[in-house]
């Protein structure tokens, strides 16, 4: 027998739940300003998050999809990426999308119904959250095409869960990008569920990193709930992809310590003693552990932050009320160019019928 | 001026666009060194270059995919399915995405792209190589769906779905590939993507199709001719948006209308044809509209297939009945 190929996935964590290092910390992990910064966009994340969950429960806002727990994977990536580079999430990378220039009062619009929420004002290349799962893989990949053909040291990066790892979209974007030795970063936010699907059930593979090897290149874990380890891998791997080195796939290991969003109910089918265990691993409280120790961080600036962060929240839940309601004419005006003529007419109906008031506008 | 087949006014559009436009790619499988399974990208590779003619892997979900993140880019796209049967996996990326990208980010990202593919029964191919349904796509809001029926229109509209900004499906009755040739002018003119063609005029009967049911519209229309009896021929040629101005006109003329096409005729255009005709024409018309079209059954493989398609027969017997109606 001769072996004709070998696999192997790396793991990289440097700080333990504990918040103490498990290896020497990254050059950039030795500023205290950037932790401290990486470490406020977590609870700024967490707060608005929360925010987010009261507005659907309090009839304010639609169905809403919780990060909680899973902020280092987005303040992590978010914070990795320049401002050229493109982001194709799914829908839990706020923490990344905030730091992209996308206003908190976009994010409350799009969960509220309004299409003008994807219309991002200060950001016109990242693509809008993604419901279909795993789709987005494939514009990232084609994004990163784009950046190849005219060569532009600009990289795609796509997020996306457990569960999407299953859809043949995410296999035929891996493949593609290893064929074309693509510019672009797979993160798949590996939360452990699927809504009410764990990840033992998505797939017998024993690492989601190693679905990379199918496609030519390298898949690596990460501790997700690391912030300082997620900075650090996709840092590199956007290095690596901006210089020709092509695409990686990054597996990070996290907890959606939230229901899948706030129309489920996870206590159906997860053991409580699995989500208690979770919250002992989750981000905020590991980096606050670091920071303290090390003298950067304390209660006086926690209480500060945390105000600080409900203020910016609060701020950002005023805008998202006083948007005015969109046109009712927005959902043919934006349908093409240019109205083709043969929608002129129920375009006039759509008008005609709103001044009646009739029993299609519930309210 | 050397008279081309269709296929090779697709080539010929391609290739003035992507001389004009740098922003054109091409892409899709076998589309590079192979020139395409029907030879619509030949010699574009060695003109453009690997870094404009892209032979992908085979997976046509990703065609469609990865052309969205290219348009989105601003680059123009044109990507080649296959078949038409083969544009399936594409559905959700076309449906989900190509389609609603603009209306989703209000302007923000567009998907000014094409998908071709080769449509429709009649050249003994394989199982799956012979579907047309183009209903599927003039059924989702945000595409536009072009039909080209001879050389000098696949050239123009083709131009015009490349120049379109929002995502054009181009579906190219392989049937009529290399049936005819024409003399098409390579001057970069584009043809209208929302109006019809009046192939022939007429004041007894209107006879509307697309596609290559054309060639036997055009057949039972000069049956009809030395028979007496006038038929005015439309070529819809652009499904979505559909000029039903342009075929309201007709009717209002003729009083008698027959739409003919190769698709099933459960949920086909013919039936969204016939419902506006009777929504805006009913007191014009002298008989009821009649659809000739394929069965509600999955196109037979080769052997059968001829009794699938609408033939000139067929065609014949719904004008006589039309134009017998009391």
């Amino acid at each position: 027998m001769t072996i004709v190929a070998t696999f192997s996935v790396e793991y990289t964590q440097f700080l333990d739940p504990q918040g103490k290092p498990t290896q020497p910390l990254p050059n950039f992990a030795t500023n205290c300003e950037e932790l401290v910064e990486l470490y406020r966009r977590m609870v700024l994340t967490r707060v608005f998050d929360a925010k987010a969950v009261v507005l659907q429960r309090t009839g304010k806002m639609g169905t809403y999809p919780s990060s909680l727990g899973q902020e280092a994977v987005a303040v992590g990536l978010g914070n990795a990426m320049r401002k050229e580079d493109v982001l194709c999430p799914a829908y839990r990378e706020t923490g990344a999308q905030f730091q992209r220039g996308i206003k908190m009062s976009e994010i409350l619009a799009y969960w509220g119904g309004d299409e003008r929420g994807s219309c991002f004002q200060a950001n016109q290349d990242d693509f809008p959250l993604c419901v279909p799962i795993g789709t987005q893989s494939l514009h990232a990949a084609g994004i990163a095409t784009a950046f190849k053909i005219r060569q532009q040291p600009r990289v795609a990066v796509m997020v996306c869960g457990d569960g999407a790892t299953s859809q043949g979209d995410f296999y035929e974007s891996v493949n593609l990008a290893g064929a074309w030795n693509l510019p672009i970063v797979f993160v798949v936010n590996n939360n452990q569920w699927a809504i009410s699907v764990p990840r033992s059930a998505q797939t017998h593979c024993q690492t989601l990193a190693q679905k990379a090897f199918a496609g030519g290149f390298a898949g690596e874990q990460v501790d997700g709930n690391d912030v300082i380890a997620m900075r650090y891998v996709v840092e590199r791997a956007l290095e690596k992809a901006r210089t020709g080195g092509g695409p990686t796939l990054i597996e990070a290991i996290t907890y959606r310590l939230h229901d899948h969003t706030t129309a489920d109910d996870a206590n159906r089918y997860r053991d409580k003693a699995e989500l208690n265990k979770a919250w002992e691993l989750e981000p905020i409280a590991r980096l606050r552990h670091y920071l303290t120790a090390q003298g950067h961080w304390s209660e006086g600036e926690e209480a500060k932050w945390q105000a600080a962060c409900s203020q910016q929240v609060e701020q950002a839940v005023q805008e998202y009320l006083a948007i005015p309601a969109p046109s009712l004419t927005d959902m043919f005006d934006y349908l093409y160019a240019k109205l083709p003529h043969d929608l002129i007419e129920q375009r006039e109906q759509v008008i005609a019928e709103a001044k009646l008031g009739g029993d299609n506008h519930h309210g | 001026m050397a008279e081309i087949t269709l296929i090779e006014a697709v080539t010929q559009a391609l290739a003035y666009e992507m001389q004009a436009d740098k922003d054109v790619i091409v892409l899709g499988e076998d589309v590079g060194v192979n020139g395409g399974v029907f030879r619509a990208t030949a010699g574009l590779l060695e003109k453009f270059g690997p870094n404009r003619v892209l032979d992908t892997p085979l997976a046509e979900s990703m065609i469609a995919g990865i052309a969205i993140g290219m348009a989105a880019q601003g680059l123009k796209p044109v990507a080649e399915i296959q078949f038409m049967g083969f544009t399936y996996p594409a559905l959700d990326q076309i449906i989900n995405h190509a389609s609603r990208m603009r209306n989703r980010t209000r302007g923000r990202l567009t998907c000014p792209m094409v998908v071709r593919t080769p449509y429709g029964a009649g050249i003994h191919a394989p199982e799956h190589h012979s579907e047309s349904t183009e209903a599927i796509y003039a059924h989702t809001p945000g595409l536009r769906v072009v039909i080209p029926s001879s050389p000098a229109r696949a050239y123009g509209l083709l131009l015009a779905a490349i120049r379109d900004p929002d995502p054009v499906i181009f579906l190219e009755p392989s049937r009529m590939y290399r049936l005819v040739k024409q003399a098409v002018p390579d001057n970069g003119e584009a043809l209208p993507l929302d109006q019809c063609f009046i192939l022939k005029e007429g004041r007894d009967i209107t006879l509307v199709s697309w596609g290559a049911m054309l060639h036997e519209t055009m057949q039972a229309a000069n049956t009809l001719e030395a028979q007496g009896v006038s038929a005015e021929v439309i070529d819809v040629a652009t499904i979505k948006p559909l000029d039903i101005e342009t075929i309201l006109a007709s009717v209002i003329k003729t009083g008698r209308c027959v739409v003919i096409h190769e698709a099933v005729k459960t949920c086909g255009v013919g039936a969204e044809i016939a419902a506006q005709i009777s929504e805006k024409a009913l007191l014009n018309l002298q008989a009821p509209v009649l659809r000739v079209t394929g069965y509600d059954t999955i196109v037979p493989y080769l052997k059968m297939e001829k009794y699938y398609l609408p033939s000139e027969a067929r065609i014949l017997n719904a004008v006589h009945q039309t134009l017998e109606f009391a």
